[in-house]
This record gives structure tokens, C-alpha cells and sequence, in this order.
């Protein structure tokens, strides 16, 4: 991964509210942490809200006020980074804040996420920015960031200030929900870059070839005549984009890949030495525009849902280290938004409390892909954007999710913590639940039925207390 | 059958057991009095979303000659304007109990979308670019009534068909009742895989000479805006039917309202082999059979009940 260029920013990047730091073991957990080479049974002792102290199951004696989760049969990872969010504020509260927002990535096991500045006012100046950061200090239950938009009003013509957004602890630059369509734009952004480093994420498409297209162009948008978004629309413009960062020798972030041929273009560029990454979203890896056909709004979102060689080549590039990470583009929509027919309802859906279990049945329980590897590419999101990735080593500020890979669950069936319920996993059988998350030190979810199974344990045994 | 929203949904057999139904109403619409009682008592809402004369007054009519009560709701006028959504206003006229909601829509998956917010049969009758079902039935009609078969009959379904909601469901009628089907038109309104609907594809009419029947689609001048064409003379010269290109033994029809001029010349609209009028006429006789089958018909595979036929009486 590459270092991000440019004077360190005088805000921190992340805010969250103050937490109590944890106090507690996790006895006898399964942990996998792929960075700190770990793969076994442990005791982890979280103190102070750093990671204290790994060792053998049971070796372990905690001092008085110490909690003890007996996770014998649990598995502990370092909790997961989303890089690309959509939190709504400030403008559209009614969909989510920074409380909900944080809320639904605690329960889906996340420690960090990453803003994305699409908001009403767009994230484009530092007022706008300084207040989110202020309010994410009172509000939000685990580290967020945030990006700036690359352009004012994210209108694709002017730079915004970035310096000075860089300043005010703008966590990278993006347009995201539109790409910047003029190459020239983009050029300067990128020479912009020597001044206030910062990675321009990219929302790659060419809007003269995605036009109004409400899905994937092929066999299915044919049967169903909707427009198409052919993939041609996001693979020229990674090509594109790849080439000007190469020529100017900047650093991108290629959001949300869909296609195979994107794909094969972000392996090109970084074969070429352009300082490039890319993400790839759970429900790209998991559906394919065949989803559609129930004309179900609950599947549209921009990137489309491709077709199963897309998907097939997001896996492998996944795998192969060509996409660096996962990121959900958690995008909530009110209700009356997504109850319209298919053509007019607006793209996007949630995955905050989701995306650990979905790709954990989709793609592990079937072989097609190891935890080890998930775990990694859950979390390989922070070190995109030059933030140091949870780790499960000592002196680590303790960021843990402990999880209940043997658990069955129906998405929806307890609700949900996000305000907007636009899943497209809504209804399914998923494997894989986050009981515990700790981000930044402090318990930040506990799933509530796993709570209450331990307060039960702890008035049997006095020994232990909170 | 409980709802008719496309035929992608549909088999042979339902097709058949519509097109039998219809038979049995082309003689009801013969007689002086042409209501039978079938439908009396139940609501039928029609809910139009787009400018349509053909297939609102024929569902309109089809309904009232199965008398049953019709309300018809056009977006003009109606609290649509106001602002209300298509889910409002299906909440709103579900208080009405209807027995079935006829919806056309310019948007694809409304009439889905009427489907899972209430009780009623629900009929698309156009959704946006997506399908239009009741008309590739009373176009399947029409020819089987010409023709007695449509198996091994080579139809060509020629013009804008990316735009065409008529085309996909047409192509997917008529090979489902065994005929080959190839569309034909500018390589910018023929949509990528194409030939996935099961049909050929051919982007000139070179080979119109082996088509039994030429089924020509309304050529919408607002794509013109679009540059899907460089002009309407270049498509008339490339595309157009006329007596030259339409042979003796050739069928023609088209699901209206026809661009004279466009994409059919003067000549072949009023030649008899045009079965312009025709499909018309079926349409009502198809949506009465429509609105049976989901209403009142068996429904089970083969076990179609026939109409009761008898003519209603008239008050004094």
C-alpha cells in the first residue's frame, strides 16, 4: 500500500464520542488476525482499552472489575473498516446520522468507517467539515472519518479548497455518487495532490455512456427493457483515470469495481507502478443483475449488479490482492424512496449490518474463499487511506469483534440499528453473527441476546463482575 | 393465473387458454346486445399513467361488457398530480375493493410494484419499455385466427426495438406459440443481446422476402432527438414497408398508432393483407378474455371453464 503524500493535518481525522476504555477478557476466543499472524485459541485482556495481553487459553487470571466473556467457541477478529459510507448528515437525517450510521457498523462489527461527502450541503468546504467532526465527537459510537468532495458542489468544474480541508481533517477526496467526468479536472486534482496529499477515491463512469440507465446492460436489462449501464461505462474511465495518476504520479482509490474489465484494468495500472487501489462492495461479490429480474427496487444501486463473470472476476481479483479491500457503500434511502416502481426508484442500499455474515455464508461456508482472507480485506480499508489497520497485538488500542460463525440469523428479523432498512439481503438466512464489538478501546455493540446470556453467567459465577 | 404482468411469466398452455376464452367472447361481441352477466357486482379499476386510446377504451369496454363496475383513473386531474405515489394511490383504490387494477405506467416495474401493495388481479397493460402484454395476446390472436397456427411461422417484428415494449413481449408470445421470430431495425434500437429473447437478429431487410408476417413497430419521432438515427428520411429509406418490400402472400400488422409516411407507406395500411383493424378488434375480445381468466377462470393447468354466455337483460 502506499503512503499518502502531504504534511500531516492539523484536526485529527477520525471523531468519536468518548467511551469508557474496555476492561475485560475474552476467554478462550478463537483468534484469527491475518496481519499479526495469529490463528488460534487465546485469552486476549483488553485494559485500559488496549490489547494487554494474548496467551494460552485459560492463562490468563483478570484483576477485580474486569469483565469475562466466556467466547469459548467464538472467533475474534480485529474489527472491520469500512472505507466508503454514505451517513446522510447533513441533509438527509431522516435517512441516517452519525449515531445511527455508527450504530448499524458497530452491530455489523465494524471499528471505523469513512464518510462519504455526497451530503446536502456537499462536504466541500471546512465549515461543513469542522462541524461534522464536532459532531461525529458527541454522536458517533466508533471512529468515523470523512472525505471532501474533490469539486465544489461536486459539480465536476472547480477544486475545492483542498488544503485547507486537508487541514481540517478531510480523511481523503471524492465525488462520489458522480465521477469527475473531465479529465482535465482530475489532473489538477492529482497535481493538487503534491500540496495536500490526501487519496482521491474515484466513483469511476462515464455518464455519456451510462446515460439513464437503471441497470446492468445485458441479456436481463434487455428482457426487462430498462436502459443499461454497459460496463464499458466504469472500465474506460478506470483506464482513463489510471493513465493521468500515472502520468502525474499520484495516488487513487477506485471505488465500488463491478466489472471484470475494471478489474483487469486496476491489475494493469498497478502492474505499471501507478500508486492504485480499489474496493470492491458484498453485494457485487455475492449478486449478478439475474436479481433483477424481480423488478424489486431493493437490488438497484449504482454500480449495477453485473453478470456472474463480473462477479466471478471481482472473487478472483479479491483474492489475488488486485481489489485491496471491502467497503459496503452503505447507501440508506427512506422508505417511500424504494417503494416505486423499479425504473424510477433511486439507486442504493444499505450494508453496515450485514456485510460480515452475508460474504461470510456467500463466500467462505462454500470454500470459495478463506476467513483468513475476508478478515483481511475487511479490514485492509484504514491502510488505503493511510490509517494505521486494528490489529490483535499487544499495545494496540483494542478493536475486536467477536463473532458466532455457527449462529443462523434472518436479516430484518430484530430489526435494524440503521434508520433506513434498504437491504438487499432483507429476508435471507445468514450464517456468521457479531455478538461483541470493541472500536477504539470501548465496547461500541453488543448484540442483545449475547448480552443478556452473559449477565446471566456473571450473577451465577459472583466471582466475576462488571 | 393470478396477475398478467408479462409474458416472460407465462407458458404455452396459459397463452392457449386465454386465446380459447377469447374465441367463445368473438361471438358475445356479434350479438345486439353484447354484455353477458360474467363480472356483475365487481369493481375493475383502470389506472393510466400515459396517453393511450387503444388499450384504455378497449380494457374500458371489455370490462363493462362483462358488467362489471369500472372506474378509470388517467393521471391528469388526479391527485398523481398532487404529488401522491404509486403506492398511495393503489392504497386509496384498494378501499374500493377492486377485483382487478389495469395499470399502464411509464416506468418498468410499476405494474410489479401494484402487485405486491395489494389484493387485486393486476394486468399491466404497458409498463415504461419493459413489457405489454395484452397486446402480444391479441396479436398472437390475430394470427392464429388468420393463420390457425403459429408454429413454424416466420414473423419479423421490424423498427425501434430497444425502445419497443411491444417487440419483447411479442417476441416472447409469438416463439412461445412456435413461430420463429427475427427482429429488424438500425443496430442503435436493437438492444445488446437481443438474441438472448430467442429470436434472430438482422439489421436489414435483405432477407424480409422469407417472413410470413411483417409486424412493423411505431417509429417514435422523439428519438430523432437522440441521434438514434441520423434522420427519419435515412430510416423510411432503409426501413420503411411498402409495396415494393411487402410481398402478395406477406401478413402485416403494427400495434399502432401508425406514423404513415415512416415506417409503413399509404399503400400497405390499406391492402388487404393488413391486419391493422383486425388487431383492434381482438383487442377486445382478448382483454374480456383477459379479465375472465384472472377474475373468474379454473386457473388450474387444462381446466378452463367456459363463460356463461347467456346475454344480460336489459332494464326497461
Amino acid at each position: 500500500m502506499n503512503s499518502v503524500p502531504g504534511p500531516p493535518p492539523a484536526r485529527p481525522r477520525l471523531s468519536s464520542a468518548e467511551g469508557r476504555p474496555a476492561e475485560l477478557l475474552l476467554r478462550s476466543a478463537h483468534l484469527i488476525d491475518p496481519r499479526a499472524g495469529i490463528d488460534g485459541r487465546n485469552d486476549l485482556l483488553v485494559r485500559e482499552g488496549e490489547v494487554a495481553e494474548i496467551a494460552s487459553p485459560d492463562a490468563i487470571e483478570p484483576a477485580a472489575g474486569t469483565e469475562v466473556i466466556e467466547a469459548e467457541g467464538l472467533h475474534a477478529f480485529p474489527a472491520f473498516v469500512d472505507p466508503h459510507v454514505h451517513l446522510r448528515t447533513p441533509g438527509r437525517e431522516d435517512e441516517e446520522d452519525l449515531d445511527s450510521g455508527t450504530r448499524a457498523a458497530a452491530a455489523g462489527g465494524f471499528c471505523l468507517v469513512l464518510a462519504m461527502p455526497n451530503t446536502d450541503p456537499v462536504t466541500d468546504n471546512a465549515s461543513v467539515l469542522g462541524s461534522l467532526h464536532e459532531r461525529a465527537a458527541l454522536e458517533a459510537r466508533i471512529p468515523v472519518g470523512f472525505l471532501a468532495a474533490i469539486t465544489r458542489g461536486q459539480s465536476g468544474d472547480e477544486l475545492t479548497e483542498m488544503a485547507e480541508l486537508a487541514l481540517e481533517g478531510a480523511v481523503g477526496f471524492s465525488d462520489d455518487g458522480v465521477p469527475v467526468a473531465s479529465a482535465e479536472v482530475l489532473r489538477r486534482a492529482l497535481q493538487y495532490q503534491r500540496l495536500c496529499g490526501g487519496v482521491l477515491a474515484l466513483h469511476e463512469e462515464d455518464p455519456a455512456l451510462s446515460a439513464q440507465g437503471a441497470m446492468h446492460e445485458g441479456a436481463v436489462s434487455t428482457l426487462l427493457g430498462l436502459e443499461g449501464i454497459p460496463s464499458i461505462s466504469e472500465s474506460t474511465m478506470v483506464e482513463r483515470d489510471a493513465a493521468i495518476a500515472g502520468y502525474e504520479g499520484g495516488r487513487l482509490h477506485m471505488l465500488h469495481l463491478s466489472a471484470a474489465e475494471s478489474v483487469l484494468a486496476v491489475e494493469r495500472a498497478k502492474g505499471q507502478g501507478v500508486a492504485v487501489t480499489a474496493e470492491v462492495t458484498p453485494h457485487h461479490l455475492l449478486l449478478t443483475d439475474d436479481a433483477v429480474r424481480s423488478l424489486d427496487p431493493l437490488f438497484k444501486m449504482n454500480p449495477p449488479l453485473r453478470a456472474e463473470r463480473d462477479r466471478e472476476a471481482l472473487i478472483e481479483g479479491l483474492r489475488s490482492g488486485v481489489i485491496d479491500c471491502i467497503a459496503t457503500d452503505h447507501a440508506p434511502h427512506a422508505r417511500q424512496e424504494k417503494e416505486e416502481p423499479f425504473e424510477q426508484a433511486p439507486m442504493g442500499v444499505t450494508g453496515l449490518e450485514t456485510a460480515f455474515s452475508a460474504l461470510y455464508t456467500g463466500l467462505v461456508v462454500p470454500g470459495v474463499i478463506g476467513l483468513d482472507l475476508l478478515v483481511d480485506r475487511m479490514t485492509a480499508g484504514a491502510s488505503v487511506y493511510g490509517l494505521p489497520a486494528p490489529m490483535l497485538a499487544k499495545g494496540s488500542p483494542a478493536n475486536i469483534t467477536l463473532v458466532d460463525l455457527d449462529a443462523e440469523w434472518r436479516v430484518g428479523e430484530t430489526g435494524y440499528e440503521s434508520r433506513s432498512h434498504n437491504t438487499c439481503f432483507a429476508g435471507r438466512e445468514l450464517r456468521g453473527r457479531v455478538m461483541v464489538t470493541i472500536a477504539s478501546g470501548s465496547v461500541a455493540y453488543r448484540e442483545r441476546g449475547f448480552a443478556v446470556r452473559l449477565a446471566d453467567d456473571s450473577l451465577a459465577a459472583p466471582g466475576a463482575q462488571r | 393465473m393470478k396477475h398478467l404482468l408479462s409474458i416472460a411469466d407465462l407458458s404455452r398452455a396459459d397463452i392457449e387458454r386465454v386465446l380459447d376464452v377469447a374465441e367463445s367472447f368473438a361471438e358475445v361481441v356479434e350479438r345486439d346486445i353484447k354484455k353477458v352477466p360474467t363480472l356483475r357486482g365487481r369493481t375493475i379499476v383502470n389506472l393510466f399513467y400515459e396517453s393511450s386510446t387503444r388499450t384504455s377504451s378497449s380494457f374500458e369496454l371489455a370490462a363493462k361488457r362483462l358488467s362489471a363496475d369500472v372506474v378509470s383513473v388517467r393521471e391528469a386531474g388526479s391527485s398523481v398530480e398532487k404529488g401522491e405515489s404509486l403506492k398511495d394511490t393503489i392504497a386509496t383504490l384498494s378501499a374500493y375493493d377492486p377485483a382487478a387494477i389495469v395499470i399502464r405506467s411509464p416506468y418498468a416495474g410499476a405494474a410489479a410494484l401494484v402487485a405486491r401493495y395489494c389484493s387485486a388481479a393486476v394486468v399491466n397493460a404497458g409498463d415504461g419499455k419493459h413489457e405489454h402484454p395484452s397486446q402480444a395476446l391479441l396479436d398472437v390472436y390475430t394470427l392464429k385466427r388468420r393463420l390457425g397456427t403459429l408454429e413454424d411461422v416466420n414473423i419479423w417484428i421490424v423498427g425501434d426495438v430497444l425502445h419497443s415494449r411491444v417487440a419483447r413481449s411479442n417476441v416472447l408470445a409469438f416463439t412461445r406459440m412456435g413461430a420463429r421470430v427475427t427482429v429488424c431495425g438500425p443496430p442503435t434500437l436493437i438492444p445488446r443481446d437481443a438474441a438472448s429473447l430467442g429470436c434472430e437478429v438482422a439489421y436489414d431487410l435483405s432477407r424480409l422476402g422469407e417472413a410470413d408476417v411483417v409486424y412493423a413497430l411505431r417509429m417514435q419521432r422523439e428519438r430523432m432527438a437522440s441521434a438514434f438515427v441520423p434522420s427519419l428520411r435515412e430510416y423510411a429509406a432503409c426501413y420503411q414497408i411498402d409495396g415494393r418490400r411487402l410481398e402478395p402472400r406477406q401478413l402485416l400488422m403494427h400495434p399502432g398508432p401508425v406514423n404513415r409516411g415512416i415506417e409503413l407507406a399509404a399503400e400497405v395500411i390499406d391492402s388487404p393483407q393488413a391486419l391493422i383493424v383486425d388487431q383492434v378488434a381482438a383487442g377486445l375480445v382478448v382483454r374480456m378474455a383477459i379479465l375472465y381468466e384472472l377474475l373468474s377462470g379454473g386457473g388450474e393447468e387444462g381446466a378452463t371453464r367456459r363463460p356463461h354466455l347467456e346475454t344480460v337483460e336489459q332494464p326497461a
